[in-house]
């Protein structure tokens, strides 16, 4: 039994993909990685996110999945699909909120985060975790996470009207309990976003 | 001749840089590994451990190494993906001969190195001992960079021998051992978790020194603040409890700023200054006219901004000052140390837990090669070369008149304008790309034309290797064993993973031989490095810089040590200035005061843009090792040219558009990177790339008196909206300097 959590600090990341880079290593994706490091907006900020699978006690990958190809592990790891049973319909990649599951069209398959089942299941921490040199992505105890970080861990998630729970947890202010991901208005004016904390130029007028 | 023999993409074809993308052997999760090799990485001064995978002699991969107690498994792309430099199609397995029109033939070891000596002897002979010199690097082990310096001044007896922590320390350097009286950092990497305040300046520590950002965040998980100052909002900056954007060159302006206003709220430490330290007075005077109004013109930001860092910094119970390149590639790269350096010993937070100050180390062994005799005027332990004692004790060590041991050299830049004024004749050099890494590159390509002969010792073809007469294929650091001194001051044992290929050989033995062939076998005669380590420590004896008291097996069984350690039972010393005693002979620290002044080249009319040079996460230095691994290359392809969204109105450019930067030296055409963290007024290439894609041909010569370090941080340039190039440099792959 795997008997660490999974904590994602989004504020630690640096975006040097060394995540991405170790996860590519693992002789089971052949230098494919499974980690998606995303540049939010860099034209406005540095600020990056490693995603991985979040592995949801109820995944709407496998639920949506025709073959029954994604199975998920007694201590609640989500694998990757079964190669005998992939169809490669990619109704898992569509479903999923956190836009995990990828189709690989050269083997005909979806493959994703699998939290590092072969060293998780043995002890170890996944490669990701491990090598991190921010922090932002950590694998330890709750009470370890509790005692050395300001932030909050949770793993509630609310998209629209949809309430999720995840294995692996994110650190939020601790005013924060649940993530709340709301609808945003394509083609919102300028005027109705927040202001722009980064820019260097509005920083220099002050 | 030292001009290229052939075209530059015909030496593309043949020696690359090509990308390596697949571990020796292919992926394979069926097989066992041999063995699990626990060193550290090549790259930067971080010196992460790590474990290499080993099958059948070869590195099939890496294991996180998670007991070593700096990184604690933690690693950066480049550590994670530098073994794919081994098995590499463009690795040089044999000596390598310059044919004019053809390229290069491989030639026999012997006629190599007999063709080597005999330039040697001939323009020695000629021109006179110094007309030959050496440039080497602090990318290699302890003792190799030992065996560089005993080399110059034992087999050739030249006095022109450099390196290229030139590039990289000796502004850190200069400044420590003015204040502190020892250059080294004061503090063991834990002691950043432990501090109140973390003031950083000019040191992107998420790209150059990625595991640093760990220890900063555990410190702000703990309540610490953060202070950030660069031109750019870096990854660290964007989590600062405090960003200065800081104009290039104005960091003096925040510095004096923020201790005129410690002063003035009583937030120094008058017992520690009195006890501890001289020369504070004229300081104080000096930073009088510092007002947060005159600093803040200075610096180029707002003044609330230094009264705030101020706020932040003065009254804290403790706290750590880093700093690295950004402030030090300056012509005042000293000064600017220095007056950081007054923050700290005003403060009196030194020599205590949580309390320290460090230069952040940029290669490998920035913090050894310093010390073991490969600068122009030092010899090992960091000794002066000019210090009779000094010589007297070396030349005993080496069993050589004192009168042989040549007198101070050239530094890096001047050795390359002395080449260019057909002063030096002939070089061998190591570790080394100047046609890379030194500013002014068009200057520096010129100059090696002039060379009567050139050899250059690698593993890969660089760019500078390529203009080379005779090329001898040497070692990987994972393919030799030795150590090298960490950002802290840890000395380390890197292990021999593999051998070298067929037809390469060990670094050491290349040197130990070429000095045999010149009649001083004798003084070279050493069965392997372990030696060579046994009488580097002898050399450094009673030095600041002690490793007398340590073995390689003390160094292993420890995790390293930290000098100095002058006994074989002496724990070592993690942390310096515990007693408030420093490296001077007075034993105080010295307050130096200092002022600003304007860089060499400041924007004009002509020229109205600032420009800065760095680097990127994925890239190393001159990029002869990270240009050659695929997945290193797909994640930063090529330079661009970073602007603000201002900036790129003005010239009419949008995001990704071609655009040409250039110097009244030189210039590159690039992409344009439109962001909104970058200061207006300044542009930034990132310096990794060759030929027509290297920022080094814009920026300038000019160099800091005291430490001779170039200006790499501000030149002046004009940005211009272009076509995509079509000659035949920008048709190659981006990592050879193609655009795409």
């Amino acid at each position: 039994m795997i008997k660490e959590d999974f904590f994602i600090d989004y504020s630690r990341c640096i975006g040097c993909e060394a995540c991405v880079q170790a996860c590519g290593e693992c002789d089971t994706h052949r230098g494919v990685s499974m980690i998606h490091l995303e540049t939010i907006e860099r034209r406005d900020s540095v600020q990056t996110a490693p995603q991985i699978c979040m592995h949801c006690e109820d995944p709407i990958c496998a639920q949506v999945c025709p073959a029954d190809a994604i199975k998920k592990t007694p201590d609640g790891v989500v694998q990757s699909s079964l190669k005998p049973r992939c169809i490669g319909c990619s109704n898992c990649v569509m479903s999923c909120p956190f836009g995990v599951p990828k189709y690989q069209i050269d083997i005909d398959q979806m493959m994703k985060c699998d939290m590092c089942y072969d060293r998780t299941s043995v002890d170890k921490k996944p490669m990701c975790a491990t090598v991190c040199p921010s922090g932002a992505l950590t694998f330890t105890t709750m009470q370890e996470i509790q005692r050395t970080r300001q932030g909050v861990p949770v793993n509630e998630w609310k998209f629209g009207a949809e309430v999720v729970h995840t294995k692996v947890y994110v650190m939020v202010p601790p005013e924060v309990a649940r993530v709340d991901i709301g609808l945003i208005q394509i083609q919102t004016t300028a005027a109705a976003l927040p202001s722009d904390p980064y820019d260097v130029a509005l920083m220099l007028e002050n | 001749m030292a001009k290229l023999s052939t075209d530059i993409p015909d030496l593309v074809e043949a020696f690359g840089p090509t990308l390596s993308r697949v571990p020796a052997g292919g992926w394979d999760d069926t097989r066992e590994d041999d063995k699990l090799v626990k060193t550290h990485c090549c790259f930067c001064g971080q010196q992460c451990g790590i474990q290499l995978r080993v099958r059948s002699n070869k590195i099939v991969g890496f294991e996180p190494w998670e007991d070593f107690p700096f990184n604690r498994g933690k690693l950066c792309p480049k550590g994670i993906k530098r073994y794919m430099q081994d098995e590499h199609p463009d690795r040089l397995k044999s000596p390598l001969e310059r044919v004019d029109g053809l390229g290069f033939v491989p030639v026999g070891w012997d006629a190599a190195l007999d063709c080597v000596v005999s330039e040697i002897k001939r323009i020695q002979e000629k021109y006179g001992k110094d007309s030959f010199a050496v440039l080497t690097g602090a990318s290699m082990t302890n003792e190799k960079a030992y065996l560089m310096g005993k080399f110059a001044r034992v087999a050739l007896q030249t006095a022109n021998i450099d390196y290229n922590g030139r590039l990289c320390m000796v502004s850190a350097g200069t400044a420590s051992k003015k204040v502190f009286g020892i250059d080294r950092s004061g503090n063991p990497w834990s002691d950043i978790v432990a501090a109140d305040v973390i003031l950083v300046a000019g040191a992107n520590i998420a790209e150059c020194a990625p595991i640093t950002t760990d220890y900063i965040w555990r410190a702000r998980d703990r309540g610490a603040k953060l202070i950030v100052i660069d031109p750019r909002m870096t990854p660290i900056a964007r989590n600062a409890d405090l960003f200065i954007p800081v104009r290039p060159g104005g960091d003096i302006g925040v510095f004096n700023g923020m201790l005129h206003i410690m002063i003035k709220q009583g937030w120094i430490d008058q017992e520690y200054i009195a006890k501890n330290t001289i020369g504070f007075e004229e300081v104080a005077r000096t930073v009088e006219k510092y007002t947060p109004e005159y600093a803040a013109k200075i610096a180029g930001v707002p003044a609330s901004m230094i009264v705030r860092a101020a706020e932040l910094f003065g009254p804290a119970k403790t706290s750590f000052v880093m700093h690295a390149r950004g402030i030090e590639h300056h012509s005042k790269g000293v000064e600017n140390c220095i007056a950081m350096m007054s923050l700290a010993l005003a403060s009196g937070r030194l020599g205590r837990e949580g309390c320290g100050y460090a230069m952040i180390t940029g290669q490998g062994n920035g913090q050894g090669a310093r010390e073991q005799g490969g600068k122009c005027d030092q010899l090992p332990g960091n000794r002066k070369i000019d210090d009779p004692e000094a010589r007297k004790y070396i030349a005993g060590v080496w069993d050589v008149p004192e009168e042989s041991i040549p007198g101070k050299g050239l530094s890096a830049i001047p050795l390359v304008e002395a080449i260019h004024a057909g002063k030096i004749k002939g070089l061998i050099s190591i570790c080394f790309n100047p046609v890379v890494s030194l500013p002014d590159a068009n200057f520096t390509r010129e100059a090696l034309g002039k060379l009567e002969f050139y050899t250059n010792i690698d593993f890969f073809l660089s760019e500078t290797a390529q203009h080379a007469d005779i090329v001898l294929p040497g070692s990987l650091m994972e393919e030799d064993e030795g150590t090298t001194t960490n950002v802290e001051g840890r000395v380390i044992r890197h292990r021999k993973v593999v051998s070298p290929p067929q037809g390469a050989w060990e670094d050491w033995k290349i040197l130990c031989e070429l000095a045999r062939r010149l009649g001083k076998g004798d003084k070279f005669n050493y069965a392997g490095p372990r030696e060579i380590f046994d009488e580097l420590r002898v050399a450094s004896k009673g030095s600041v810089s002690d490793y007398y008291g340590m073995t390689w097996d003390r160094i292993e069984e420890n995790n390293g040590l930290f000098w100095p350690c002058p006994t074989s039972d002496h724990p070592g010393t993690p942390r310096l200035y515990e007693d408030g005693k420093f490296g001077h002979p007075d034993g105080k620290a010295h307050f130096i005061p200092v002022e600003w002044r304007p860089s060499v080249e400041m924007p004009d009319e002509d020229f109205p843009v600032i420009l800065t040079t760095g680097r990127v996460v994925s890239q190393f230095l001159s990029g002869t090792q990270t240009r050659r691994i695929g997945a290193l290359i797909d994640q930063i392809a090529e330079p661009f040219c970073e602007m603000h969204p201002q900036l790129a109105t003005k010239l009419g450019v949008v995001d990704d558009d071609y655009v040409k930067v250039e110097s009244r030296r030189g210039h590159v055409v690039v992409h344009a990177k439109v962001v909104k963290t970058i200061r207006p007024d300044t542009v930034f290439v990132p310096y990794h790339w060759p030929h027509d894609r290297s920022a080094n041909n814009m920026t300038i010569r000019a160099l800091d008196p005291q430490s001779e370090i170039p200006e790499f941080k501000i030149c002046a340039v004009r940005v211009m909206k272009t076509e995509r190039p079509t000659d035949p440099i920008a048709e190659l792959e981006v990592q050879a300097g193609g655009i795409r």
